[in-house]
């Protein structure tokens, strides 16, 4: 009984917690009239198993209606579908709001709600659903709309993960560590009775498994071991070492002289090793590769502009793929809609919030011929724009054109390749060396052996190994910090990291989570007639006000009526309520700004709701955190009015810079990095785009790790932006764990080595060696890690 | 002895078995979704027609 008491406070649907806002269907309780319309439409189709599977496990249901008609557009639809033929059409979606399996039974079950639904099947890790619809029944638009009446609105974009199209799991690497470990465990067996010593009726077998085993060297050195090869070649033909050089020669000389000693019959050979050294090498790899496959770290404009834009033509209006826009069109932005292209407003009355682009806090009014930068979100009434540039040469896209973002690759200084250099040179060095030495004694096979036995002891496996193993441990322990990274490699990056630059609006402010503050004087009865108007909105604003007040219960109004950009207004008991933007335009211009909402009384003006500046929680502990030892920098696109909160918080010392357009922080990272900085960004939005672009390390914040972030190696949830210092030390610790590994594997080596130079490796030795240096290097890293990550209150 | 010869021989050809079975799960995806199978498993299958009989 208890848990039906703990439900009954939260939303039955999305489980947020319910302010007595009494939204009740079927004697269940919802937070929001998005949530209980779900429910309504699900039960009524008898499909109300998606509850028991999970506790409420929808999502909050406060988006507003989006424009769909370009979903009509065959251009557009053909661009989104991965397969259409006149009957049959199939597209995968990206869908945030996938979370556990009460959505994978409701989207695989998408057919109960409409026959034209053939086939769905979700990819959970991915997000992903792909649908096979008869178009004939049901067109996309239906199917989109059919999906946001359940709840699950599809992030539709046409540069998202869903058409990146990588593959999680490397296939290839796939099969050639099975082929490795396949190989790796015949020979294993196959090489035992030599170890032990064969009798003489044995004998007869010797030379058979030193054949088998040959055998299975060949696959593992050819096939599985191909990409050392190819790797190696292409670094020396740039005239570079890199860290696969010395592992071709090693495998190379591992195969040679096996096959040298099987042929020969002189030996058993070495494939034991060879096999167990490819298998560990190419785990290596795999751990290597691990990237989120539900996160993308590329996206640029095009993922946060919309697909299509509505074109007003002579008589009637329609839907235009971003791209084929041209100068001159004339478009329409409605309510919520983000303005494509930088153009003149020619009607209605523009508001428009540059917070994303700009990082101005505040939305901006416009009067017709004012010019309206693309990227802006439109608040209010639809406005008529004349486009004046391509959508590619506007303000803010033109980033894009900046020649850091067409720089191929960042150059990073990976650590162990430049040990590679050194590891080889001195392994090579004293091959020849101990070789020499036994050629002037006159023992050709011990010069021979001893040449071959050094190479194949002094193997840097491990420094390929503990690298991987530990970078992914850090990984792991970001990602339950909520900070994701791009790649293992990323790690080494943060280390070096000395100088950081913050953004302000989104970054180091968080809008979503502001509190709403009251000006003038709110009686009981004012709030109680405020509440219950506002209830009927689903605008952010209304639900924030509720959430202030919390009266418990409400009144019913008459009359309702919203008005996008206006504000709402009512009938109750016999009380006009208005909330939105004053009768008086005069107060407009008071210090409540533009973004405030006022409430008037039966035409007596009471005050207004303004949401404040919100700054995240620790800033103050974290920015002297980082001052010891880094250089800081806030960079902002908007006004210097924070300036004098701003430099309460921030410590001495530290520059702060206002108005900046997006290039002009590009450049400033880029200056910084001149004077030999590492510099790391921090910034949320399209504006910061090109500075986290250009800087060493670039980390975007969200607030909602499912909606737009710009291109960036890491993804920082807003909660988590507090334990940055302790990210750069655990990473830093990372090296220092990195840099013990290999005075373990050079203990294994040293020895190794003391018996090769003498030609006195036997193969057991060499067999015995190899795992066990990389078990112990492996044990060590993976205790150490969990060690420092204790240490930085990580675990 | 002389048996070794050939269990030996059967041993590979059995694990060469399991390896191209493996070769062949990985080439049509089995591999590629580890997540999303496990949990729809666990569904009932057609949950409102079974009530339906019920009453």
């Amino acid at each position: 009984m208890n848990k039906q008491v703990a439900e009954s406070e939260k939303c039955y649907h999305c489980g947020t917690e319910i302010n007595g806002t009494g939204y009740i269907a079927d004697e269940k309780e919802f937070c929001c009239i998005g949530c209980k319309s779900v429910y309504q439409i699900l039960s009524a189709r008898d499909m109300c198993s998606y509850y028991s599977y999970n506790d409420s496990p929808g999502q909050a249901q406060l988006q507003t209606a989006v424009n769909l008609d370009y979903l009509d557009e065959p251009s557009i639809v053909s661009k989104l579908t991965d397969y259409n033929d006149e009957q049959v059409s199939s597209i995968t979606f990206y869908v945030p709001g996938i979370q556990c399996s009460s959505c994978i039974w409701l989207l695989e079950h998408l057919h109960k709600f409409n026959k034209g639904v053939v086939h769905s099947r979700i990819d959970f890790l991915k997000k992903q659903v792909a649908i096979t619809f008869r178009n004939q029944e049901i067109s996309l638009k239906e199917l989109v709309m059919l999906m946001i009446s359940v709840g699950y609105e599809p992030l539709i974009s046409l540069q998202d993960v869903v058409k990146e199209k990588k593959d999680s799991v490397n296939r290839s690497l796939i099969k050639r560590i099975a082929v490795a470990g396949f190989c790796m465990g015949n020979v294993m067996l196959l090489s035992f009775p030599e170890y032990f010593g064969m009798a003489e009726i044995e004998n007869q077998f010797r030379i058979l498994f030193g054949w088998m085993n040959l055998a299975f060297a060949i696959p593992v050195t050819f096939y599985c071991g191909r990409e050392f090869f190819q790797s190696a070649w292409a670094g020396l033909k740039h005239k570079i070492i890199n860290l696969d050089a010395p592992l071709a020669l090693i495998i190379a000389v591992l195969f040679l002289r096996s096959a040298f000693e099987i042929i020969s019959g002189s030996g058993p050979g070495f494939t034991d090793t060879l096999t167990g050294l490819v298998f560990l090498l190419l785990m290596g790899r795999w751990v290597k590769q691990r990237t989120y496959s539900h996160l993308s770290f590329k996206r640029d404009y095009r993922s946060y502009f919309p697909v299509a834009v509505t074109l007003i033509r002579e008589k009637d209006e329609v839907s235009l793929a971003l791209e084929d826009l041209k100068v001159g069109d004339r478009i329409l932005v409605r309510n919520n809609e983000i303005i494509p292209a930088d153009a003149i407003l020619m009607k209605g009355d523009a508001l428009a919030d540059f917070s994303f682009v700009t990082g101005e806090a505040v939305p901006i009014p416009k009067v017709l011929g004012e010019i309206l930068y693309a990227g802006g979100r439109q608040l209010g009434e639809a406005i008529e724009l004349e486009v004046i540039k391509p959508v590619s040469q506007s303000y803010l896209t033109s980033l894009w054109n900046n020649e850091a973002f067409t720089r191929p690759v960042k150059e990073t200084s990976n650590f162990n390749d430049s040990i590679a250099r050194y590891f080889g040179i001195v392994t090579l060095i004293i091959a020849f060396t101990a070789g020499t030495y036994w050629a002037f004694t006159g023992d050709s096979v011990k010069a021979w052996t001893s040449f071959t036995a050094v190479l194949i002891v002094a193997c840097p496996c491990v420094l390929s190994l503990s690298t991987p193993f530990t970078l992914s441990g850090i990984l792991s322990i970001f990602d339950k910090h909520l900070f994701y990274l791009k790649s293992p490699n990323t790690v080494e990056q943060l280390a070096q990291v000395n100088t950081l630059v913050f953004d302000k609006t989104g970054t180091i402010t968080s809008p979503d989570s502001a509190e709403v503050n009251f000006t003038g004087d709110l009686s009981d009865t004012d709030k109680l007639l405020t509440a219950s108007l506002a209830r009927n909105s689903a605008h952010p604003l209304s639900q924030k006000i509720i959430q202030k007040i919390r009266t418990g219960f409400y009144l019913s109004v008459l009359d309702f009526k919203e008005i996008p950009g206006k504000g709402i207004s009512g009938i109750i008991n016999g009380n006009l309520v208005k909330l939105g933007s004053p009768t008086d335009p005069r107060r407009n211009n008071s210090s409540a700004g533009s973004a405030a909402s006022h409430l008037e009384v039966n035409g007596i003006y009471k005050g207004y709701f303004k949401i404040g500046q919100y700054w995240r929680s620790g800033l103050r502990s974290l920015f002297d955190d980082l001052a010891q030892t880094n250089e800081l920098h806030v960079i902002s696109g908007d006004n210097e009015a924070d300036k004098e909160k701003l430099s309460m918080i921030i410590p001495n010392g530290s520059e702060m810079h206002f108005r900046q357009s997006p290039l002009s922080k590009l450049n400033y990272v880029k200056s910084l990095q001149e004077k030999g900085k590492n510099v790391m960004m921090i910034g949320d939005g399209l504006n910061d785009a090109g500075a986290l672009q250009q800087s060493d390390l670039g980390v975007a914040v969200t607030d909602n790790i499912n909606t737009f972030s710009p291109a960036c190696d890491a993804i920082l949830n807003g909660k988590s932006t507090t334990k940055i210092p302790a990210f750069i030390r655990l990473s830093k610790d990372a090296l220092n764990t990195i840099k013990a590994s290999f005075i373990i594997s050079g203990t294994y080596n040293i020895i190794g080595v003391y018996f090769a130079v003498q030609g006195l490796l036997s193969p057991l030795l060499a067999a015995v060696l190899m795992p066990l240096s990389t078990i112990s290097v492996i044990l060590f890293t993976s205790a150490a890690t969990r060690y420092y990550a204790a240490k930085n209150h990580l675990l | 002895m002389n048996i070794l010869y050939l269990l030996i021989g059967c041993s590979i050809l059995l694990a060469l078995g399991f390896l191209a079975a493996f070769f062949w799960a990985v080439n049509t995806g089995q591999n590629d979704d580890m997540e999303t199978p496990a949990m729809r498993i666990l569904f009932k299958e057609d949950v409102p027609e079974e009530k339906e009989g019920e009453r």
